[in-house]
Parts: C-alpha cells; structure tokens; sequence
C-alpha cells in the first residue's frame, strides 16, 4: 500500500494550510498515513513528499526519529506496557511476563494471528494508576495480571472495537477551523508589523 | 474533606485553594457548556477590556513560574522578546513525559477550554500572533478533548479572526507529536515543529524567545502554566499571590506515585506545603503503604536527584530544594518504601534517558548506554566492584565535577546544592546519571551486596608464579 486517498489528500492540504511552512505539517500527516494503512507505507512517505515538498528521504528522516511511526505492519492493537520507574515499583515486570507468556511471544513482537503486538513502552502520565498500559494509545489502569487476561479476551472477541479503534487511528476527532473564522497562515517573511492590538488600547 | 473522581483518574481534591483543578469535580468539565456555566472565558474578556500591556505586567506581578521544570517566570521571559521583530508565535509545551509526571495531561482532558483560554491571554499580552499547541503523540484522550474544545471556540467566536468582536485575532492549531521524549525540550519542541527530527538545538546563543520557531521570537510555555492565566485574569495579581510564598506564589499541581496508601494528583500550595505533608498528610497520600518505612523519594521528576527521609520537612520551594541537592523539576514525586530494590529502581531510569537519547552529543549517547549496560550486569549479580567505579566514571563524562547529592546524617554525608556542570547540549545525559549517582551514594551497601569482589593478584604472586607456587 499506499499513496493517500483522494479524501486523506484534502485533509492533508487543510492541514498543511495550517502551518507558516509546509513541512510542519509533516508529523500530522504521517500520522494520516498510519492511520489510512495501519503503518507508514513507503508509498505513502514519497506521496507526503511530494504534497510537503520535500523529498523522500526528508520524510522518513523525521519518521525514523518517532517511536509510535511503523514502517512495517502491526497488530491490529498496540499493546504498550509502561515499564518506568513507578510502574515498576508497583509491579510491571509482573505483568509484562504475564503478557509475554499469555500471548506466547516476547515484547517486540506480534501474534501468529495479527491481533496483538507487544511493546515495552516508557512513562505514561499515569504514574498514580500505576501498573498501566495503553491499547491503540487508549488506557488501562491498576493492572492485575488477570485485568490484562480479561483485556485480551476482550480484545479477541472484539468487544473493545467501539472504544478502541484499529491501529494508526489516534484521536478521533480532528481539528476543523471554519474558513470565515480562521486567521489564517502567513509566511514570517511576509509580516513586519506588529499585531494590530498591541496599540497601548484595550481591545474591548 | 478528600475525594477523588472515577472521571478524573488520578486525581485527589482536598479543602484546598483551586487555581487550574476548581473544574475537575464535573463529570462534564470538558465541555464548552460546563466551561461557560463555571466563570469560563471571563479571564478572557477581562484581558481584553485592557491594553495588552497592562495584562503583560499582571502576569509579572503575579510571578506565575513556569511549571514545565525549569521554573522561569512566565512574565519575565514574554519580555525577553526582541523589540520590533515580527511575527512572533507561542508553542505550547504539552508533551508531558518525564518520568512521574502526570498533571498536564489531566489539564488537557479535563479542562482544555481553560488551557485555550490561558493560550489566548498570553498572545494577546505578550503580542504573539500564531498558537501551536503541541501535544504528546501517545495522548489520543487528550488530542480529542482539545481538538473538540477548539471547534467550539471558534464557533463561538473565543478562537481565531476578531476574538469577541474586537481587533484581537489568533488562530490557535492544535499538533501533536509521535512519540519522543527529548522533544519536550523547548528547542527540540520547536525543532519537531518545524517537521524535523526532534534534537534540541544548542542554547546559548539562541533562546527561543529571541530565535524560535521558523528563526522568530517564540514563547514556549508549559500547559499548567497557562492555565494558571484565566484565574489570574479574573481574580488579579494580589489574590495569586496572596497565596503560596513571594517566591513561589499560587498553587502547582504535584503527583505523587509508588509506594503510598494513596497515590494521586494533587493541587498544593506552592512554597510551603512540605514533601512530609504530600506523603503522609491525611489530605495527601496518608502515609507508605502497608506502614512501611520510608526509604527515599524522587522529588522532581526522573531527572532530579533522589532525597531520603531527612529531606521529607523541605517545603515545595527552589531556593530550599536546590541547596538540600535537588530540584522540583515538573512536580512529580516517586516513592520507594523499605522493601525496594534500589539498584533495579535506579536503573529503571537510567535505561530510559538511555533509550531517550537523541544521539546528538557523544557523553550522553554513549554515556547514557554505557551506564544502562554497566548498572544492568550490577542488577542481574553479574557485575563485579570495579563496575561501580566505572558507573561514577562514565558519569563524571557527563557530568563533570560534583554531581549534586541530598545530606545523610546516618552516612554523615552533606548536601552537594544543585545544578551540575555538564558536557552534553541538552539535560538528557546527565538524567541518566542522576538515579545511578544517587542510588550509589545513598545505598552503596546494596550495590555492593550485589556484585563479587574481583580478586587482585598480589604482585608477589605473578613473581612466584614461575616457581608454581602463586599464594
Ligand atoms: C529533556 C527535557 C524534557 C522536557 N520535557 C518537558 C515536557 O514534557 N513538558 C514541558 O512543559 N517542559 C518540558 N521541558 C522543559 C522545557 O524545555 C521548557 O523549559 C518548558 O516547556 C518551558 O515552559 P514553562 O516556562 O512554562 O515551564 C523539558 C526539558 C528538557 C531538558
Ligand atoms: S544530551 Fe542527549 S538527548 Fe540531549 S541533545 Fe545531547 S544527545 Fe540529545
Ligand atoms: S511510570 Fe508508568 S505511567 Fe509513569
């Protein structure tokens, strides 16, 4: 797979539209392609190219650098154990064993059937919840070994489709600026005024 | 009167005064209605009834410091802007993800329209014409919550052209990253923005405020520290004040993690609410779980030195803090009760500076592997006593000279104030030392325990060794 499709190129552009420079909106649009195929396809990374104008090997730079790009295929969910320091002092260790041999795979790895991928992840913000892990980026806290078996059930049964979408998809809600009410981007080497309330005058 | 809210995980409210968390006890905090019906957007219209300036001083007045770690005085760097140099941009720092911190993303979920708001006053002040708000990649809650909290503000007019009918225009764009932890570094924040790997770029000369975004004056703030604005704005500089110490006024949110009866989130009064307070107080976390004892603290998130219980009546206040060795970095305290392992605890840490690593400066991207590697072999009992001697070594590469430490009365050792020097651009490197110095310091006995004790073959033993007789 894949070159955006016709749909993911007008969002792209509205995005891009958003940033001074183009190349900005790089990351966001990576994510769209995640989202669109699961991973970042390399396809997918020449297209973004050539709606940022950039080359290539300028993308996958910046999509090399990021952890939460794949550039190969996933398990339709991502399951991020946190394994930082309060996680571990509550007992994470436990549980990513527990996972490992549930799932009868080592983290970095991805089930025979495609459904699960098992990553150690970092620090969550959600060090008072700890142990926790994120599913597709969603949370769960408090762990127990047997939450995570429940968890997986779950997920297997595909009970957890409605909250938890398949892999690439983040937020489900996109930024939208209506044209009437948006500023607007300028190019910084098109403004050399000052803002037009910085007058020493209240602005109401 | 404590309670916490199944819709706020994490968080504990308390009879305390509450600048950025008054909305958390509403399951709907989060909405736009909710917002409006709670004093929301007043802050804003207060603003703007001023000229910009004068809301520029209020927020000097009130000195609202940064909560992002470093500390900075949010109405003293607005000034540090170069005069006449347009257009100049705010990014907004919400990528929350060093080791124990927990409050941003709480602010982002539970309360964006306050965080937006907060966004529209400092542009408004500091003359700002463009808002980046910039949020972790792995915060798909967060970026929902204030990419929905933003679409309403622009349909109601509080975001983008003509805010509230007036001249004041910004449009505020939501971004989000994908997953680095350095990025939350102002400049490697910036860098990210621009579309390019995350790597801090090298401070001095530029400061962001001068050289920033797209080589323009930015502002980069801290998520809590603009939600401290609207209050502000509404209530005024003498009641944010009157409130936590002169150096340290208003309130910051801490969180508190490990092992406590109660973990949580808490909204403290700055500059006198004591770590014995956090950690034992009934308001608070009421104590180490199971009665145990207390073995130390992390005081400021994985980055700041450890404190051991001699340490536990400092109040939450810098000029106390750095002297007694450490810092309060992004107000994340982790607790370790007697039963911890330290070295593994250490090295939970340093294994993720480590891995964070942007691999730009050699003493970290080494450094940081070469400590991960040494403490590794300590924690799995294959490392012998010369490995502790190398764990200072490698670390005196990073950090060269003293590396600041808390006082010991039973180890009669006494404090070693912060900062430290250090070799690298950025505080990565010398993070990943942090832990291991001060767990070797303050518990050496265990890492001791722990690795064999290489045997020297005596000289007169390699001189009889001809004879075949080595003794
Ligand atoms: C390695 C590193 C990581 C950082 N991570 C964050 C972060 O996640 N969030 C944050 O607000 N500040 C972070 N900071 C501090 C920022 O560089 C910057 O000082 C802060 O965002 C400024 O905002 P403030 O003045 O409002 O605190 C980090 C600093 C370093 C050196
Ligand atoms: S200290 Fe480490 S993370 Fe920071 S710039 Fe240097 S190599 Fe990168
Ligand atoms: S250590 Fe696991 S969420 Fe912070």
């Amino acid at each position: 797979m894949s070159r955006l499709t016709d749909a993911n190129i007008a969002i792209a552009y509205e995005i891009i539209g958003r940033y001074p420079r183009p190349k900005s909106a790089l990351i966001p649009i990576l994510h769209l392609a995640q989202e669109q195929d699961g991973y970042v396809a390399e396809d997918a990374m020449k297209h973004i190219a050539e709606l940022v104008g950039v080359t290539p090997a300028e993308v996958f730079g910046t999509a090399s650098f990021y952890e939460m790009f794949k550039f190969e295929p996933v398990g339709k969910y991502l399951l991020n154990i946190c394994g930082t320091m309060s996680c571990a002092l509550m007992g994470a260790e436990e549980l990513m064993h527990h996972a490992e041999k549930r799932l009868g795979i080592k983290a970095g790895s991805t089930t025979p059937d495609g459904l699960i991928t098992l990553e150690h992840a970092e620090c969550q913000a959600a060090c008072t919840e700890a142990p926790c892990l994120q599913v597709n980026y969603r949370y769960r806290f408090k762990m127990t070994p047997a939450d995570l078996d429940t968890l997986i059930d779950d997920l297997a049964a595909g009970k957890l489709s409605d909250e938890i979408p398949s892999h690439g998809v983040l937020a489900t809600v996109r930024q939208r600026i209506p044209a009437e009410r948006g500023v607007g981007a300028v190019a910084p080497e098109k403004v050399n005024e000052s803002p037009e309330w910085l007058d020493g005058k209240s602005a109401l | 009167m404590t309670s916490t809210y199944a819709h706020a995980p994490g968080f504990v409210a308390g009879d305390r005064p509450k600048i950025v968390t008054s909305r958390f006890e509403f399951s709907d905090s989060y909405t736009i209605e909710r917002y409006l019906a709670t004093n929301g957007y007043a802050g804003l219209r207060a603003a703007l009834a001023q000229p910009a300036g004068s809301v520029h001083d209020e927020v000097k007045n009130a000195t609202v410091l940064g909560r992002g770690g470093a500390g900075f005085p949010a109405g003293t760097k607005w000034g540090l802007t170069p005069q006449e140099v347009w257009p100049r941009y705010l990014v907004v720092n919400g990528d929350e993800s060093e080791p124990g911190t927990y409050k941003d993303r709480l602010l982002m979920e539970r309360d964006p329209h306050q965080l937006i708001e907060g966004c529209l006053i400092a542009c408004y002040a500091a003359g700002l014409s463009r808002c980046f708000l910039y949020i972790r990649g792995e915060m798909a809650l967060a970026q929902e919550r204030v990419a929905t909290a933003l679409n309403e503000a622009y349909a109601a007019g509080y975001v983008g052209k003509n805010i509230l009918g007036s001249k004041f225009s910004v449009d505020i764009v939501l971004h989000w990253g994908a997953g680095a932890y350095v990025v939350g570094e102002e400049t490697a924040l910036i860098e990210s923005l621009e579309g390019n790997r995350g790597m801090p770029r090298l401070k001095p000369p530029f400061f962001p405020a001068a050289n920033g975004l797209y080589g323009q004056p930015t502002i980069v703030n801290n998520v809590e520290t603009l939600a401290n604005l609207p209050w502000l704005l509404c209530n005024g500089s003498e009641a944010y004040t009157a409130i936590g110490t002169k150096t340290s006024p208003g309130t910051r949110m801490v969180a508190v993690s490990g092992h406590v009866k109660r973990p949580g989130v808490f909204e403290i009064i700055n500059g006198v609410t004591t770590f014995r307070d956090l950690l034992y107080g009934e308001e608070f976390c009421g104590g180490i779980r199971n009665d145990n004892q207390l073995k130390a603290f992390v005081p400021g998130g994985g980055s700041a030195p450890w404190f051991t219980p001699d340490q536990l009546d400092l109040p939450f206040e810098a000029s106390q803090v750095g002297p007694a060795g450490s810092m309060l970095g992004s107000g994340a305290i982790m607790v370790m009760d007697h039963t911890t392992d330290i070295p593994a605890a250490a090295l939970t840490l340093t294994r993720f500076y480590a891995h964070e690593s942007c691999g730009k400066c050699t003493p970290c991207r080494e450094g940081g592997t070469w400590l991960e590697r040494i403490l590794t072999r300590v924690v799995e009992g294959t490392g012998t006593d010369a490995d502790l001697d190398q764990l200072i070594e490698v670390g005196s590469s990073i950090c060269p000279g003293d590396f600041p430490h808390a006082s010991n009365a039973d180890l009669g050792l006494s404090a070693v104030p912060f900062p430290y020097k250090m070799t690298t651009i950025c505080f990565v490197g010398p993070s990943a030392y942090a832990p291991v110095h001060s767990a070797l310091t303050l518990f050496r006995s265990e890492f001791e325990a722990r690795v064999t004790t290489r045997k020297r073959i005596p000289v007169t033993a390699v001189a009889n060794s001809t004879t075949g007789h080595a003794s």
